[in-house]
């Protein structure tokens, strides 16, 4: 498919995901009200429904997915494994730790600011953890290390998670478990101002490596005679890949499957220039999560669904059969 | 492009003997030089060292006169083309695009492919009659195939230097023929060429020179008829061998001996 075609195609749905993020929710709103809202007029209550809730949350849905989107395509061409996931690394572990800890101490009242904070410090502590060991195996980050270090990491972290749970009140719990299967609820204005401050430059970042990380593909070896600083290209981008994917996890939770399915689809699309791959990955994952969000917010209203549970539902079944279609083809 | 070495010692911590030891040796502009020598004599790790992909525990290494660490690696990736033994593709790609990526040296990284790189990738593609190839993915290539793309690859880098790691391994007789006809013209055309291989009789056929190694050593170093003598290669390569002139080709013809001749 050609890329142009893809990404018109994607904007497309995209700014059609975004109309309709902000004009279904819970609270039903009429089509005169609405379009009074958008001209900067109408009644304050659709007001502010429409401005303080629904846009702030389209836009971190928005942030979070393409974030996830672009770190995952980075985790894999790094990794050089097409089943690479934003969360390999043990960075959702680390930063469910931190919030975790938080909700069971009981520091949310002193402001909601804590919790993401607290995740982010989390993921970085997973992230240097894991990067720690990598390289002082060795002279080179080796990935096969990096790939173990990242599930060893994640099986700490959760052993810390069930330790908490057990001597936790069976409300923390529940309010827990629901922070971890990931919801775009608690977005405001100040959560996308930090999460774009984050995940806009890095994704940027991120595309000026395209072109050595398409080499990655071949091998590092290879991508060293082609005149690659291959230590540098993987040290930078395997640290802007989990910065984005834990300043998504600080503010959403743990949201899986975007980072996994969306590249790997625009992938099979378009082929792996990263050139390509990354905007579109970004724009895909963006699309994917705010369609995600209206389904989890509207199929059981006003009951909200975690916004983990559908990219798992849509996910899985979309994995399996790119899986098997693979598999298919030798 | 002139490659030269002196004292070349490559030791890997916790090993016993040195992989490399006191290799030296000079390569002339044009020339094609061929790297010889039983598994293990360290003909991979000596392009290594030269390509600084492995440590060197002493010795020196220059190309065209200037020592190898004052090279960058995208200089040095913009005179010397380098090709691996073995290449896993770890993502669908296919042949254009992979012949596409020797332009990575020459363009700024935002830089688009203009009209100049087209072209260098065409010829590598033309050159080894892969551009039929150009849009099938190479993981659907045969082996011959796709290590031609490789080659092409190399060629679209518009090196002055090929280094190539057993080039015409798993190839059949006409691709190997083909791919050293293709190395031995790019010489006439000033490329300099070092090329590991196995294959003795093509290194008689086609080389200006050869380095015979064992055990991490020279073990011979000269022109084909002075390192391809029956008591050179036996002692390397532990193994009874003769060697006749063929007076067809011109080129020294290497047979390995039955077991059965030398014991009987």
């Amino acid at each position: 498919m050609n890329r142009w075609t893809l990404g018109t195609g994607l904007t497309v749905v995209l700014a059609a995901a975004i109309l309709a993020g902000i004009r279904f929710g819970s609270v039903p709103i009429s089509n005169a009200d609405f379009f009074a809202v958008l001209m900067g007029e109408g009644d304050l209550v659709d007001r502010n429904i429409v401005m303080e809730l629904r846009l702030p949350r389209v836009l971190l849905g928005i942030l979070v997915g393409g974030g996830l989107a672009v770190a995952g395509a980075t985790f894999q061409a790094l990794l050089r494994n097409p089943l690479a996931e934003p969360y390999i690394l043990g960075i959702s572990g680390g930063a469910s730790v931190g919030a975790v800890l938080v909700l069971a101490l009981g520091w949310t009242i002193a402001g909601s600011w804590i919790l993401p904070i607290a995740a982010f410090a989390g993921a970085l502590v997973a992230i240097t953890l894991v990067f720690r060991i990598a390289t002082t195996t060795g002279r080179a980050m080796d990935v096969r290390v990096l790939l173990l270090a990242g599930v060893v990491v994640a099986a700490f972290f959760s052993a810390c998670i069930a330790l908490i749970f057990s001597i936790s009140s069976a409300q923390t719990v529940q309010s827990t478990v629901l922070w971890i299967m990931g919801s775009l609820a608690a977005a405001n204005w100040q959560s996308v101002a930090l999460t774009a401050t984050y995940t806009l430059p890095a994704t940027l970042l991120l595309m000026r490596l395209a072109r050595p990380l398409n080499l990655m593909a071949i091998g590092e070896e290879t991508a060293h005679y082609l005149g690659a600083d291959v230590e540098g290209v993987k040290r930078a981008s395997l640290g802007i890949a989990a910065l984005i994917t834990a300043s998504g996890v600080a503010v959403a939770g743990v949201i899986g499957f975007v980072g996994l399915v969306v590249p790997h689809t625009i992938r099979l699309l378009v082929g792996s220039d990263h050139r390509a791959l990354l905007p579109l990955s970004f724009v895909a994952g963006a699309t994917l999560l705010t369609l995600a969000d209206i389904a989890a917010r509207l199929i059981l209203s006003p009951t909200e669904i975690p916004i983990g549970v559908i990219t798992a539902f849509v996910g899985v079944p979309l994995f399996l059969t790119l899986l098997r279609r693979n598999l298919s083809t030798p | 492009m002139r490659i030269e070495a002196q004292g070349l010692v490559v030791h890997y911590p916790g090993m016993v003997r040195p992989a490399l030891n006191d290799v030296s040796l000079l390569i002339n502009p044009g020339q094609l030089y061929a790297v010889l020598g039983p598994n293990g004599s360290g003909k991979s790790t000596l392009m290594k060292a030269l390509l600084g992909t492995s440590p060197v525990t002493q010795g020196n290494i220059t190309f065209d006169e200037r020592a190898l660490v004052d090279w960058s690696r995208r200089e040095l990736a913009q005179s010397v083309a380098a090709l691996p033994q073995t290449e896993t593709v770890a993502f669908p790609l296919t042949a254009r695009e992979m012949v596409a990526m020797g332009r990575y040296p020459h363009l700024e990284p935002l830089q688009g492919e203009g009209d100049g790189d087209r072209i260098a990738v065409l010829r590598g593609l033309e050159a080894c009659h892969v551009a039929e190839l150009a849009d099938r993915d190479v993981s659907t290539l045969s082996g011959g195939e796709f290590q031609r793309v490789r080659i092409a690859r190399a060629l679209a880098q518009e090196p002055r230097c090929l280094v190539l790691d057993e080039p015409t391994a798993s190839l059949d007789i006409r691709h190997e023929m083909e791919i050293f006809e293709l190395l031995r013209a790019s010489t006439n055309s000033g490329m300099t060429v070092l090329a590991i291989t196995h294959g003795l009789d093509t290194a008689a056929q086609f080389a200006d020179r050869i380095l015979l190694l064992s055990q991490g050593r020279v073990a011979a170093e000269g022109a084909p008829e002075e390192v391809l003598t029956e008591e050179i290669l036996a002692a390397v390569y532990d193994w009874p061998l003769s060697v006749h002139n063929d007076a067809r080709s011109g080129s020294l013809k290497i047979h390995p001996q039955r077991s059965m001749d030398t014991y009987a």
